[in-house]
């Protein structure tokens, strides 16, 4: 029953979904077929690229991590508050989505710089800089990445019955109570894809990362900044970093999804 | 300040040429951009692949040959030279290749993409450079070497980077940047911020950044002069214009353009 409604795709969506596919795959095809496969071993004994991987998934994650402990909360005032201005503040929010990275590198050092409006303070007063170190390239990745965590967890919330929070109120929940036990568990599929998203778009973050927190291999120097600059003086050798990057955020992906997705997807 | 020529304006301008119906064949191709037999006026598209630090003076240049020549259009593609050589290699439609460095030239050249032989039309040597007033106090090239210091230096792979390499090997000095730019301007926009104490570039780079920055010169920077070769593009789809834009760079006017803007002569 539910494989013979799978196939029976309407003709008008399949053709745009096999030209969407075809967009979509074929540059990753084309990098493949140019990939200097005999230069894999060598690339990958390499301790800068090792570096620059653990640098990239740590940064990532950690940027994850503060995107969620952050963003949920956001979301849930966006979805749920009645505050005024809610739709000013949406938009406020979404602004690193539309910004160039660069310039979302140049507006973070304005404000966490040395010379910037907190940073200046910071450096004042705990002689603390952050620009330069990995703490720069989190915030950078943070602050490129969260946005769609924020959109995604806010759309779950809009999405869920709020009939359960109700009825868990009924029942004397206070409302920190029906957050935790009701509405986070309902909307954790939409909390899951979100962090995925941000998660991607961290690990793949660059231009905020290499104009906020520079470029040096150990500290800042993750793999979108490592295959940039290889790019200028080894290309085919980019192309194995790029490859690299892919095979382990695919492959991440794909562990995630079926441990942990596919079952929050199916219940939902 | 890191712009580029965005892609759509490229694909604009492949179609336009393509609308014209010439190539650079075409000499009887009235609608073609290509020169009056006759007179001297250019016409059509003139399309410049540039190194970064060339942005400042080449513009200027082109509003004079576009001045000179109402019927053409002078479009620039500013940016570092590897990526501009990787661009023009995959089929990029450009006319003048003017790059930072021999190397990438070589890159194009090798690829038989040159019309000629590349000719060198200016140079240009490392210098210091530190935000307005040198707050912290650098002095010169061994001030590198200070681990107290936010200094910025461009990346190896990138031109600037590997004449600062050079540099410091000669001078024998252990540089410890905290960060390696992917391009001069990146290492300047950093100093332009007051975020680092010093970084290493160009003195073209220096000149162009006006009052925000201060440049300091010193003696080692001899042992890495940079030369800047300029090449009209074998595929050029406007080689009179292309023959003409040189030939405005190395002529008085041009040299004095450079000159005014940091670089030397070669």
């Amino acid at each position: 029953m539910r494989r013979r409604r799978e196939t029976g795709v309407p003709a008008p969506l399949l053709v745009p979904a096999a030209v969407a596919v075809a967009f979509l795959v074929l540059p990753l095809a084309g990098l493949l077929v140019r990939t200097p496969w005999a230069d894999l071993p060598a690339q990958l004994a390499e301790p800068a690229v090792g570096q620059a991987l653990r640098l990239s998934l740590v940064s990532a994650t950690l940027a994850t991590g503060v995107s969620l402990l952050l963003g949920v909360p956001l979301a849930w005032v966006l979805a749920r508050s009645r505050a005024r201005g809610r739709s000013v503040l949406r938009a406020l929010v979404t602004v690193p989505l539309v910004l160039p990275p660069v310039v979302g590198g140049v507006a973070l050092f304005l404000v966490l710089g040395r010379q910037g409006i907190v940073g200046r303070w910071l450096d004042e007063a705990f002689g603390v800089t952050i620009p330069f170190t990995t703490t720069a390239v989190v915030i950078a990745e943070t602050f490129v990445a969260m946005p769609f965590l924020v959109i995604s967890v806010e759309g779950a919330l809009r999405a869920a019955d709020t009939r359960f929070e109700d009825a868990a109120a009924t029942l004397g929940a206070d409302r920190w109570t029906t957050f935790r036990r009701v509405t986070l568990p309902l909307v954790a599929p939409g909390v899951a894809a979100g962090a995925v998203l941000c998660w991607a778009r961290a690990l793949g973050e660059f231009g905020a990362t290499i104009t906020f927190a520079g470029n040096f291999p150990g500290t800042t120097q993750t793999m979108p900044l490592a295959v940039y600059l290889e790019l200028q003086s080894d290309p085919p050798a980019a192309i194995v970093l790029s490859v690299l990057l892919l095979a382990v955020s695919l492959g991440t992906l794909l562990l995630l999804r079926d441990r942990w997705l596919t079952r929050s997807g199916a219940a939902a | 300040m890191m712009e580029r020529v965005p892609l759509a304006l490229a694909a604009a301008l492949l179609l336009s040429l393509a609308a014209c119906g010439g190539g650079s064949g075409g000499e009887d191709a009235a609608a073609g951009p290509s020169t009056d037999p006759a007179g001297e006026e250019l016409t059509g598209t003139l399309t410049v692949f540039a190194a970064a630090s060339l942005t400042d003076v080449f513009t200027e240049l082109g509003e004079r040959l576009e001045q000179e020549n109402p019927g053409l259009s002078v479009q620039f593609s500013f940016a570092g030279s590897s990526a501009l050589a990787t661009q023009i290699t995959q089929g990029a439609p450009a006319d003048v290749f003017a790059s930072a460095n021999p190397p990438q030239m070589a890159v194009v050249a090798d690829a038989g993409l040159a019309a000629g032989d590349p000719e060198v039309v200016t140079t240009n040597v490392l210098e210091i450079a530190v935000p307005a007033g040198n707050p912290a106090g650098v002095s010169g090239l061994a001030d590198f070497a200070r681990e107290d210091l936010a200094l910025a230096l461009c990346a190896a792979e990138v031109p600037c980077g590997a004449a600062s390499q050079q540099v410091f090997e000669a001078a024998g000095v252990d540089a410890a940047p905290d960060t390696l730019e992917e391009d001069v301007r990146a290492a300047l926009t950093k100093v332009e911020l007051g975020e680092v104490d010093a970084a290493l570039v160009y003195a073209s780079d220096v000149a162009a950044a006006g009052d925000a920055v201060e440049g300091i010169a010193f003696p080692e920077a001899e042992d890495a002069v940079n030369d800047y070769p300029i090449a009209v593009l074998a595929g050029a789809p406007n080689p009179a214009a292309a023959e003409a834009f040189v030939e405005l760079v190395a002529s008085g006017a041009g040299q004095q353009a450079l000159a005014d803007a940091g670089f030397r002569a070669p």
